[in-house]
């Protein structure tokens, strides 16, 4: 029960990908100029990397160490979650076009978001199970997501408030991302 | 003609070295910009090994630019692009054990670098092989440069040398906080803050030498 309740902690607060790792960061300050978008955009990156979770960890453990290909691992991975993009991309046109609608534009973007490469190895180097496997990868998500959710609302107001001109855009929400790490280093004794 | 191939040559290099500088003009390649740049020597390594990746997919994207198909091409330059980063992955596990240690999950992620991919989209896909090369050597050094600088900064303040050559006094206190995510967020966001002051700077004297 612990190993769980530590996963899930680890992965949302205390390892946060974005806020302790530096992963992710071209989404997290590309898209996260409204809340919306970085919610759509955080629910995109959330189903993808549970189901890639999964789908990697079968890859590894029944196509690539029997074949003795883990030297492959990197263009295997790379290719499932290419795919797996695709799949999801047009299975969601089909079967529930309001949510294409709303998730659409960010999905295409996804093969290129670090977090869900870096999750999939991370599971095979922390040598997880699938279970312990996917429940990592769901929360990693969820917490890319939070950092994601909390950076737009606080740019959302930095739109509105007097900032000098040389810090407007990237500079300030760099610097913004800087004081958030500072709070999420706050989690650090946590497990 | 052979003049004027070579002049396109170097503008399209210097183009990608300063005048579009991936880093700090573009944003693109942002995780091992911070990921990685506590420390000088990691920060060259790391930009060596991304420019390796970018010079060789560049030169067979832009070589196999009018077989690949249109709809599958994303997928081709993933292949493309994951086959030189295992290469240099091995590489690296061979000979360089201890560099691939620090940098760890960043090599293989060269693979989701956006720098590689947008190169491959907008440059290598249109343009003869040559003029490819150029390109991506202009834009991994121009990342090199850009992250090498980057962590020549946080290594500085973090831990009072540059290359492991100390260059504070005996009494200074290392920053802890440059070595840790918060420090990688907010000098890149000064740096950032100083290239838009020079860039400003840059264009005003342009105009006042038109006028």
């Amino acid at each position: 029960m612990s190993t769980w309740l530590v996963i899930i902690i680890g992965q949302i607060l205390v390892n946060n990908y974005v806020m302790c790792q530096f992963f992710g960061i071209c989404p997290f300050l590309g898209v996260s100029k409204k809340v919306d978008t970085a919610l759509g955009m955080g629910l995109a990156v959330t189903f993808v990397i549970t189901i890639a979770s999964f789908v990697t960890w079968l890859v590894q453990y029944y196509i690539l160490e029997p074949l003795n290909l883990v030297y492959l691992q990197t263009i295997a991975f790379i290719l499932v979650i290419a795919v797996l993009v695709q799949v999801v991309e047009s299975a969601l046109k089909k079967l529930s076009p309001s949510l294409y609608q709303a998730l659409g534009v960010y999905l295409p973007l996804i093969t290129t978001n670090c977090v869900v490469l870096a999750v999939a190895v991370n599971n095979i180097t922390d040598g997880y199970n699938l279970l312990q496997a996917t429940l990592c990868g769901c929360c990693s998500a969820l917490g890319f997501t939070l950092a994601l959710l909390i950076l737009a609302g606080i740019r959302e107001r930095m739109e509105l408030s007097n900032m000098p001109k040389w810090m407007q855009g990237f500079p300030g929400a760099l610097i913004m991302s800087g004081l958030m790490a500072i709070a999420f280093m706050g989690f650090g004794g946590l497990i | 003609m052979a003049d004027q191939k070579k002049s396109s040559f170097i503008s399209v290099f210097l183009n990608g070295l300063i005048t579009e500088n991936p880093t700090f003009t573009l944003m693109l390649g942002m995780c091992p910009t911070l990921g990685v740049t506590t420390a000088a020597m990691n920060g060259v390594s790391m930009g060596l090994a991304t420019t390796f990746v970018l010079v060789c997919s560049n030169l067979f994207i832009s070589l196999l630019r009018n077989i690949i198909p249109d709809k599958v091409r994303i997928p081709a330059y993933i292949v493309v692009i994951a086959s030189f980063v295992t290469m240099i992955d091995l590489f690296m596990q061979a000979f360089l054990p201890e560099l691939r240690a620090v940098l760890g999950t960043y090599i293989q992620l060269i693979v989701v670098n956006c720098i590689i991919f947008a190169r491959a989209e907008s440059f290598a896909a249109k343009n003869p092989p040559l003029l490819s090369i150029a390109d991506g050597l202009g834009m991994g050094l121009g990342f090199t440069c850009s992250i090498t600088l980057l962590s020549m900064v946080r290594e500085l303040f973090g831990s009072g040398s540059i290359f492991g050559l100390r260059i504070m006094p005996e009494g200074y206190l290392p920053m802890a906080i440059m070595n840790q995510v918060p420090g990688g967020f907010i000098t890149l966001g000064l740096m950032m803050i100083l290239v838009n002051v020079i860039k400003k700077y840059a264009s005003a004297r342009k105009e006042e030498k038109l006028a």
